[in-house]
């Protein structure tokens, strides 16, 4: 057969296509865990926190998060009977030292809300990504490539709750990755792990042996700035109507 | 027949626009990252590399596999549900050797207030003391075993762990 130059032409495309699939390689893939069984969220009881900053100090040496950088951190929230929505919120150094006592206050309380990476089902983090470097997995955990990601900051800017920041020497996005190389291999997350209360636990929605399910039906539960549509998988318990 | 005849301006410009498609293929199959596109627009690999990442906090169970007296003795007491780790730090370093990695006993005069420094921020049922005027400088562990903190479990009750 005369191979002309109109059959090199026909050709090339389908060489193309091949080679793309050659280059794509086969998946890595985690022994004994598969992403589609799970979504992965977190359930934090605020009447059971009580401000130690442990969670704090365990992400930070889990994750090698920089001094002054938080993945995880604690807010002290005072909320007076005068200013029902405007709270007074002190977290110095991410609570991870802990926080200065207070005494009581007969005109308003004083409680603890640890905050971190909701996870959020439809995030807008990954929607404004430019370049697909960060996404959600399928398995509900909202995460960075940061081989991808060019320090932007379009998520950082985006995240509505303030979980994200610029690496001071990688110089790319940050963030919790709920401990998704723990999680993965059946363990907890560092915080949760650390956490000497249980304030915080890790939950797995597509688990129905998980212990979510029945909290969640037993209790009334809140997420934080629900009006903002963004899925958030991090359930607040006994959250009071001030937190933003 | 006539028609082609004329056309075959036509059949070049769709040539330079074939083959310049095809360098545009070949280009991107070099840049386009291995796996971006498996699971949505992001690389797929990047979810393996996260995974890998190195442990640093060891897990409760690991802890029990070698001291399951002192998780016995945990278990009896109010601090059953505290993990080791929550004290005593991060520790696979020691879980993956034992004899290098040598856990520092945590100081029981910063330890213990974390939690148990009282504060109207707490929530109302923790226990909850003012150390100063709670032990007036004696070392917590001297009234309380820190695994199992109820009174007289400390080391001058000669039950210490």
């Amino acid at each position: 057969m005369n191979i002309t130059r109109r059959h090199v032409l026909l050709l090339l495309p389908a060489a193309a296509v091949a080679w793309k699939s050659v280059l794509a390689g086969t998946p890595e893939s985690a022994p004994n865990y598969t992403m589609t069984d799970h979504w992965w969220g977190m359930l934090i009881d605020v009447s059971k926190c009580i401000g130690c900053g442990n969670c704090v100090r365990a992400c930070q040496a889990e994750n090698d998060v920089p001094d002054g950088f938080f993945r995880t951190w604690v807010e002290e929230y005072h909320r007076t009977d005068w200013h029902l929505d405007r709270p007074q919120v002190i977290s110095p150094d991410g609570g991870k030292e802990g926080f200065p006592p207070v005494s009581e206050d007969p005109d308003g309380i004083y409680f603890f809300v640890p905050k971190l990476c909701n996870h959020c089902a439809d995030s807008p983090c990954t929607q404004v990504c430019p370049v697909g470097a960060t996404f959600i997995t399928p398995d509900g955990v909202v995460l960075i490539d940061q081989k991808y990601c060019m320090g932007c900051g379009y998520c950082v800017q985006a995240c509505p709750y303030g979980c994200r920041y610029i690496h001071p020497t990688k110089h790319v996005a940050d963030k919790c990755t709920l401990c998704y190389h723990r999680i993965t291999k059946g363990l907890t997350t560092a915080c949760c792990e650390a956490c000497p209360t249980g304030a915080r636990q890790l939950a797995d929605l597509k688990n129905p042996k998980d212990p979510i399910h029945e909290f969640l039906r037993t209790h009334t539960v809140h997420i934080l700035k629900p009006d903002m549509a963004t899925g958030a998988k991090v359930f607040y318990n006994d959250l009071d109507g001030s937190v933003r | 027949m006539s028609v082609l005849k004329d056309a075959g301006h036509l059949f070049r410009f769709v040539g330079i626009f074939v083959v310049l498609f095809l360098i545009f293929l070949v280009v991107r199959g070099f840049v386009v990252p291995k796996t971006f596109g498996e699971y949505g627009h992001y690389r797929a690999a990047a979810i393996g590399e996260i995974a890998a990442n190195p442990l640093h906090f060891a897990g409760h169970q690991a802890c029990a596999e070698c001291h399951a007296d002192i998780v016995a003795t945990k278990a009896a007491g109010a601090h059953a549900h505290v993990n080791c780790e929550a004290c005593h730090g991060p520790l696979e370093g020691h879980v993956e050797n034992p004899a290098a990695v040598v856990p520092v006993l945590p100081n029981t005069a910063t330890l213990c207030v974390r939690c148990h420094e009282a504060s109207a921020a707490r929530p109302k049922g923790f226990p909850q003391v003012v150390a100063a005027e709670h032990a007036n400088g004696v070392a917590c562990e001297t009234c309380h075993n820190p695994h199992s903190p109820a009174i007289g479990s400390g080391s001058n009750a000669g039950g210490a762990q």
